[in-house]
């Protein structure tokens, strides 16, 4: 360039080297450019990690590994005091479902049982596809009773794609072995209604999208 | 000549040709082994242990299963080329064998049994450099073969890195070759025995030339500072990508023999071979002695191999430029000055104990011209 810049000229071009960034390769000093130091810390550092340091693997299958009180694993139906089942067949976690795994068919609470006489509906059938679910939880927050509940077991397998089908009996006794191992206690907030249950629908809202699921 | 004769000069080689060949495999299978539960250890995991006592089964039963694996030929391959590649690839490395003595072998061959398919071979050094370059010849059919572009880029890779890191592996052995007179590895070898047995290690005056030595052989091995023809997170597996079951294997064995054949020539060139303090330096037929020169020439092997395989999790890999940089600009000049001053001293007869502190200096002075270049071009490209 020039000495006949302007100072204004001057200060622009300075501001430009100042904003414009290179991406050179970082400088190589004496060592660096030498290997040596560097492939020797290398080293070091790998002996470090094979002599001194602890191994972190839990051998598996033996050690049992400790779940996160939220863990969501396979979803269980709750029993009531009397060994009721809680659900109430509202249809809410069904609706809240983006899986579209869960399907319920209610049906009318047996009159004349003294059981059920404070019960006005119950699911006939409850069915979940474990394969489907997607284990996000929706229908544990959507449950206005406490009903549906994901438990800590997370190494669910099975022989065929029926058998990962599970019924209300399957649910239930999913309930059972649980509780009866201490596992899980019932963890949402005990009868009060769940989050997904406070807000009304207002007359101002818009209705839901359609299409989501057979219910939806 | 009868048969007899025949037979009395057939039976050591083809014993030496079966223990080559019944070896390999169980090493290259116990390589893995080895190489995983060092990774793990180096990951602060613990590697496979569950296939018997501590896992040591775990290779006999990758062996079997990958055995049983069902052979896949895609469709869009050349199939006698492809075929054929991973074949070629094994052959070449384990031909390289050939000429490695795996346990004492005197300079004289006296008949009878001995650790060497080879004996008394006056160049064995320029056949195991000639044969081992052909591996490259394996991997460059696999890659074009298989007609994919990711494989023939891992070996074109692998053409221009074995080209390229033959110069200073060739002009290190050079070196070697000048101290002892000879290229004849056994000869090679008893010429670093001395009365203490370490002292006359070519380690001692050629520590640059170990350097070069051993890094371009990793490079020739295509291990992890410099697997750039198998880069998984670029070349998705490179040139064995359309390998799978027992083709790719012969990759693989192909690879560990290649280590294996590294290890063994590092140690038979620099480290004295069977040479050790305590040692005796001759060989003779007593068998306790050889037994105790052999073990000491395994230990040493194995130490190189472990060597390797901690390298592998110790450096990140080299980005291509850099690779073709550190052989070109780096390795060829140091061997070549490496070299003439090595000449020199053979030549005016000098001791050659200055020959270590001259490498060092070499090595100072090529670090330090490298760091110098790197500054002053930072400084010209921020002044233009």
């Amino acid at each position: 360039m020039s000495t006949a810049e302007t100072p204004v000229a001057q200060v622009e071009k300075k501001q430009k080297k100042k904003t414009v960034q290179w991406g050179d390769d970082p400088k190589i000093g004496f060592v660096e450019a030498l290997y040596l130091p560097a492939i020797a810390g290398g080293i070091a550092t790998a002996l470090k990690h094979a002599f001194f340091k602890k191994r972190s693997t839990a051998q598996y299958p033996e050690q049992k590994p400790e779940m996160p009180p939220n863990y969501r694993g396979v979803h269980r139906l709750n029993r009531d005091e009397e060994g009721r089942v809680k659900c109430v067949a509202c249809y809410m976690c069904q609706t809240a479902c983006p899986a579209n795994c869960i399907e319920i068919i209610a049906a009318p609470a047996p009159q004349d049982d003294p059981k059920w006489a404070n019960r006005d509906k119950f699911p006939a059938t409850f069915t979940i596809d474990e394969l489907r679910c997607i284990y996000c939880g929706m229908c544990e927050e959507a449950c206005p009773v406490d009903a549906i509940e994901l438990t800590s077991i997370y190494d669910l397998t099975g022989m065929s794609r029926q058998e990962m089908i599970f019924d209300k009996e399957k649910l239930l006794s999913v309930f059972d072995e649980t509780s009866k191992a201490g596992l899980d206690p019932v963890r949402t907030n005990r009868g009060a209604l769940g989050p997904a249950s406070e807000k009304s629908m207002q007359s101002t809202d818009s209705p839901p999208p359609p299409g989501r699921g057979k219910h939806g | 000549m009868n048969w007899y004769e025949i037979w009395a000069e057939l039976w050591p080689t083809l014993i030496a040709i079966g223990i080559i060949l019944a070896v390999v495999p169980v090493v290259g299978l116990y390589a893995t082994f080895v190489e995983r539960k060092l990774a793990a250890a180096v990951q602060d995991r613990l590697g496979p242990n569950r296939v018997g006592p501590f896992g040591l089964f775990q290779a006999i039963a990758d062996g079997i299963k990958i055995f049983l694996k069902e052979q896949i030929i895609p469709s869009h391959v050349h199939t006698f080329i492809y075929m054929l590649a991973p074949c070629i690839s094994l052959m070449t490395a384990m031909f390289a064998l050939a000429v490695l003595p795996y346990g004492p072998t005197p300079v004289n061959y006296f008949g009878g049994l001995r650790f060497i398919v080879m004996p008394g071979l006056d160049i064995s050094l320029l056949i195991m450099f000639a044969i081992s370059s052909l591996s490259a010849y394996g991997i460059i059919l696999g890659g074009w073969a298989s007609n994919n572009k990711y494989s023939l880029y891992g070996a074109i890779r692998s053409c221009a890195q074995f080209i390229s890191y033959e110069i200073p592996m060739g002009l290190s052995v050079i070196g070697v070759i000048l101290v002892a007179g000879s290229m004849n590895i056994e000869t090679i070898v008893a010429s670093q025995g001395s009365g203490d047995g370490i002292s006359g290690w070519n380690l001692w005056w050629q520590p640059l030339a170990l350097i070069i030595f051993f890094t371009s052989a990793l490079a020739e091995t295509n291990r992890l500072p410099f697997d750039l023809p198998e880069c998984e997170q670029e070349l998705v597996g490179g040139f064995h990508t359309e390998y799978g079951g027992i083709k790719f294997v012969l990759f693989f064995l192909a690879e560990y023999t290649h280590v294996v054949t590294v290890s063994f020539l590092t140690t038979l060139l620099f480290f004295g071979g069977w040479h050790f303090p305590g040692v005796p330096s001759e060989v003779t037929a007593s068998y306790g002695i050889l037994a105790l020169q052999m073990l000491v020439l395994l230990v040493k092997v194995c130490g190189v191999v472990c060597f390797i395989m901690l390298l592998r999790w110790a450096l990140p890999r080299f980005r291509f430029d850099q690779l073709m940089g550190l052989a070109w600009k780096g390795l060829i000049p140091l061997a070549m000055l490496n070299l003439v001053f090595l000449a020199v001293f053979e030549s005016l007869g000098w001791h050659r104990w200055p020959l270590a502190v001259l490498s060092v200096l070499l090595f100072v002075a090529a670090g330090y011209w490298s760091a110098w270049q790197s500054q002053s071009f930072v400084r010209k490209a921020s002044v233009t």
